[in-house]
């Protein structure tokens, strides 16, 4: 008997729907035995990561908060992973955006009027494309592994935020603390909008990844970049120039990322500090991934993730789970999603008879 | 406890019934519910493994009154915002909130729980109900700097930082002077690791000043990484936060100790009696707060009694670290003979005393 | 600047560096043979964990040196039957192993955290392991020896052995390879399984040697600093080894910048020193040898079995 994978002609739109739903099902299950084998409630914490967070709707606020930047970066992942195009540093284009931000925030500290906030959340998005502009740069130029590159930067873009809020841009009032000075009233969006309980982050988040995926399935640009990814031989033969999506994906995805760095600084710090760099940056390859890559699937998997966050969180306080809890389950969820996506290009053959016999009925 | 006579009970089933929505905190013979996050895990042999002895010795004083809860390994960033909430939200009435990273968290949370009292530990942002607290641990250092300078061959000393925050300078400044007292041509070689945790960083820099010359390093930093590196190379060491002897029993001489216990037994008999102020506590070796550990048992008499002249001078108040002449780095007089410098400047302090090469 | 205080810089240089080679040089096994495993970091806590747990529990660090080489490959085995079995994208499976081996070394590590641990003993005699000129040589733990002897091992293996050649040819071409009649999926799962060890034994380094202790996380990214030196060093043993300790050099040059009161410029400029100069080196490195054409062909790609 051997099991053998055939590639389908198309990749399966059935199991492409399905796979994800079962593998947050199936993390559940795994997960539970997990802990339960371990000394833990199981199905308690299980219940307590994944639906608490969803029946208790005065979580509901603390989820949205972390959906918005999950989902506004993941959606520029999906753009240059689609590309093949994998920018890894988004967690510095997340940081050097809201330091462009900060510093719109720090000359502007004396000025008032509506024009500030747009010119933060532009300098923002610009600074996260500049940011990222460096990998593009060094691929395109020098073939350098933009993996490489973009993550060596992340740790460098820590550095620079450690520098301006140590240093130059420290807060005169703030007893020495490596802190910027508070925002100003010009400077900083409220942390609910429209009477909802939601900031205004994850309203763009939203509008982007409709956005979004409209590009990616009605334009040219879109095709291009499905094209680039799954087929570069003949997407060179069709006259797309590799470099340019390079450089296209990498921006986008860096004032992506940006735009959610100075978004989270003027809605939810206020100022920034050492404590500023969330990891977001991280989790939303995650989110890219288990949403398919998809930019509505990204939105969706954006919010599962923050739900599996906030759980985490309460399972610590009410099932005493270790901290760590949150990250195993997430691991968890992504390694089952990849696993079952074997399932979407390929379908599972298993021939019982170990050789090659023409039965009777075949025909000649 | 109030004694329950059969007339109380019945009054107070009464109004249970009758206000099913007011929750458990309002009835007087429910214990006070006190919530405590984080930065570590209870088990660290450090900063928050000192504040949980801490809370362990509240809830003993107190006998039933009073139950805590705890929430570890709270990341310092807008995550800690919902955990504060939940502890409000699930009743507990003080919450105190052990590091300098969740400052502004606590103060959004108590904006929406008024009769929730909240304690910021480090900080220094106010409230109605926001309070702050702090340890005098430079109080320690003095000890310890004036153990180094009486230990010290080389007359090179090192401190191992994490970042160039006032508690840190503080402590610099303190070790520094008290070490100057012994011997004033002492050196203090000062390395912050930028991070407040990376125990192969923090090794590789104990390693880094002891070849240059250190024969005692004190570290500011929680892990026990570079008093391993002292025990390896034959120098002396301090423990932080705990008594870390088993991790380097020939180096460590003592080790300052947090004692919270105390301030907590005071905050929470202060909410019994309905007497909370929002306050900026800064307790020391008077109030017990901070201690030194054993010392090493080879440690030399005279020095032991040296530390413990420190250490019985802050008690009764007769010495203070901080008592000028004291010049900063540039050789500029910062404080003039005779003057002790003020708490306020304490906590705000960015420069280093003579003496320190950082 | 005597000879002595010299040597004692040499040492810490060596000392920083050595988590990092080990890494490096398994992961350079890894992707030669075609496959880019960004789980390092995962792979090295699991590792320090068990080996902490393991030299704890028995008082004996060398098991806890060969528990984190059997973790290490264990945790890694996920990455395989995950790349090569089920054919899904190297670059999220590798990270998700990181998250996962983050996550599982704290939950396993919580019982031990303040505990402290054990070390080697020196393998050299006293005299010469602590005199100051001799312990350059002699003065370091087993897993510094280690290191060396396997960077020689691999670079024998790729380049004298007739198994280093099928490995590197699975990394050209799988394709071919497979039609030669070579298992393409069994080459690369013994590297992965490689590249796991070698990983989990660094991590071992840091609970055994820099510091006897376990904190969760305490690798504090250098499993990504590994990464970098593998491309860095385009793939060949010779220039992983120089490269590795141009990497210790600069980490170790920050502390004693500060150390000595070298404030010339900020801190935080030479704490990017090491990223910054493995992007520069990564630049020119491409840019003298026509571009990447060193990578390994199939890097990172997906290899489909045929039926």
């Amino acid at each position: 008997m051997r099991i053998r994978f055939e590639k389908r002609r198309d990749p399966s739109q059935v199991m492409q729907a399905v796979t994800p739903v079962a593998a947050v099902l199936l993390t559940m299950l795994i997960g539970a035995a997990i802990f339960q084998a371990i000394g833990y409630d199981g199905p308690r914490a299980v219940k307590e990561i994944f639906f608490t967070p969803i029946l208790a709707s005065y979580k509901w606020p603390d989820v949205a908060r972390r959906a918005a930047p999950l989902i506004l970066i993941a959606l520029g992942l999906c753009m240059g992973n689609r590309a093949k195009v994998w920018n890894i540093g988004a967690e510095g284009q997340y940081i050097v955006g809201a330091l462009a931000g900060a510093g719109v925030a720090y000359f502007t500290k004396n000025l008032q009027g509506f024009w500030i906030m747009p010119l933060m959340i532009a300098a923002g998005i610009v600074g996260g494309a500049l940011w990222a502009a460096i990998p593009a740069f060094l691929k395109t130029q020098y073939r350098v592994n933009e993996i490489l590159s973009s993550l060596m930067l992340v740790y460098v873009a820590a550095q620079l935020l450690n520098y301006l809020v140590t240093g130059p841009w420290k807060d005169p009032n703030g007893h020495n603390f490596p802190q910027t000075a508070p925002f100003t009233v010009w400077q900083v969006l409220p942390h609910t909008i429209l009477g909802t309980p939601f900031p205004p982050g994850l309203f763009i988040a939203f509008a982007l990844s409709v956005v979004f995926w409209i590009v990616m399935t009605r334009s040219e640009f879109g095709l291009g970049i499905r094209v680039v990814g799954d087929a570069p031989k003949a997407a060179k033969y069709a006259g797309y120039n590799a470099d340019t999506m390079v450089w296209q994906t990498l921006l986008i995805s860096g004032g992506m990322a940006g735009l959610a760095g100075v978004l989270e600084a003027a809605t939810q710090s206020g100022q920034l500090n050492l404590g500023f760099p969330s990891g977001y940056g991280f989790t939303a390859i995650i989110v890219s991934f288990l949403g398919r890559l998809h930019p509505l699937g990204a939105a969706l998997a954006g919010v599962v993730l923050a739900i599996t966050y906030v759980g985490g969180q309460v399972a610590q306080t009410v099932v005493h789970v270790p901290s760590s809890t949150a990250g195993i389950f997430q691991s968890l969820l992504l390694f089952l999603i990849l696993a079952s996506d074997v399932l979407v290009k390929r379908r599972i053959r298993i021939d019982w008879a170990p050789a090659k016999t023409q039965s009777v009925g075949s025909a000649t | 406890m109030a004694i329950l006579t059969r007339r109380n009970f019945v009054k107070s089933a009464a109004a249970a019934s009758a206000l099913p929505l007011l929750g458990r905190a309002a009835f007087a013979d429910e214990p006070l519910k006190v919530g405590y996050i984080y930065l570590g895990p209870v088990g660290d042999f450090g900063w928050t493994w000192a504040h949980e002895k801490g809370r362990k010795a509240m809830v003993e004083h107190f006998k039933g009154k009073v139950v805590a809860d705890y929430v570890e390994n709270v990341n310092e960033d807008a995550s800690a915002t919902p955990v504060i909430k939940d502890l409000a939200a699930q009743g507990h009435k003080l919450i105190f909130t052990t590091s300098f990273g969740y400052m502004d968290q606590t103060l959004e949370v108590a904006k929406d729980f008024p009769d929730a009292k909240f304690e910021h530990c480090t900080g220094y942002k106010h409230g109605a109900n926001v309070g702050t607290y702090n340890n005098r641990f430079h109080e320690g250092r003095a000890a310890l700097g004036t153990i180094a300078g009486m230990m010290s061959k080389t007359g090179v000393i090192g401190y191992l930082g994490s970042f160039k925050v006032p508690e840190v300078v503080l402590g610099v400044n303190s070790f520094t002077l008290a070490a100057q007292a012994i011997n004033p041509k002492i050196v203090v070689k000062l390395v912050m690791i930028d991070s407040w945790f990376d125990p192969a960083k923090e090794s590789a820099a104990a390693e880094t000043l002891a070849n240059l010359g250190c024969d005692v390093i004190t570290t500011h930093t929680d892990s026990p990484a570079a008093l391993q590196v002292c025990e390896k190379k034959k120098i002396y060491g301090f423990g932080q936060g705990a008594d870390m002897s088993k991790f380097a029993p020939h180096a460590h001489l003592t080790a300052i100790e947090d004692i919270w216990g105390p301030y907590y037994i005071s905050r929470a008999q202060a909410m019994l009696d309905g007497k909370w102020e929002s306050d900026d506590a800064w307790w020391g070796i008077k109030e017990g707060a901070v201690t030194l550990s054993p010392y090493n048992k080879a440690l030399p008499a005279n020095v032991a009694a040296a530390s413990d002249k420190i250490v019985s001078g802050y008690k009764d108040g007769s010495y203070d670290v901080f008592t000028g002449p004291i010049a900063d780095q540039s050789g500029a007089e910062k404080v003039k003979k005779g003057d002790r410098m003020s708490l306020k400047d304490l906590a705000t302090i960015d420069w280093y005393v003579k003496g320190v090469q950082s | 600047m005597s000879l002595e205080f010299l040597i004692a810089a040499l040492v810490t240089i060596v000392s920083v560096t050595t988590p990092i080679l080990l890494a490096a040089t398994g992961e350079l096994v890894v992707e030669k043979s075609g496959v880019l495993n960004l789980g390092i970091e995962g792979m090295m806590l699991i590792g320090a964990i068990a080996a902490f747990a393991v030299s704890y529990e028995t008082g004996n660090p060398w098991l806890g040196v060969i528990a984190s080489a059997v973790a290490g490959a264990l945790a890694s085995m996920i990455f395989a039957v995950l790349v090569l079995f089920l054919g899904s994208n190297q670059v999220a499976t590798g990270l998700a192993l990181t998250i996962f081996g983050t996550g599982l070394s704290s939950l396993i590590g919580d019982s031990y955290i303040g505990m402290a641990g054990d070390s080697f003993d020196s393998i050299f005699p006293t005299a010469l392991a602590e005199d100051p000129i001799g312990k350059l040589f002699f003065g370091y733990s087993p897993l510094v020896y280690i290191a060396f002897i396997a960077v020689l091992a691999v670079y024998y293996f790729l380049n004298r052995t007739r198994a280093g050649l099928v490995l590197r040819a699975v990394g050209e071409n799988d394709v071919s390879a497979r039609s030669i009649g070579y298992s393409v999926i069994g080459v690369r799962c013994a590297a992965i399984a490689f590249g796991g060890a070698m990983a989990g034994v660094s991590g071992s380094y840091f609970t055994l040697v820099s510091n006897s202790l376990w904190q969760p996380g305490m690798t504090a990214g250098r499993g990504w600093i590994a990464l970098a030196l593998v491309v860095f060093s385009g793939w060949r043993t010779g220039r992983l080894l120089a490269g590795a300790y141009f990497f210790g050099l600069f980490m170790t040059l920050e502390l004693y910048a500060k150390a000595s009161g070298f404030s010339f410029l900020p801190s935080q400029f030479w704490a990017s020193m090491p990223y910054l100069m493995a992007i520069i080196v990564l630049a020119i490195m491409s840019a003298r040898e026509s571009g990447g054409a060193e990578a390994p062909a199939c890097l990172g790609k997906t290899y489909i079995p045929d039926a």
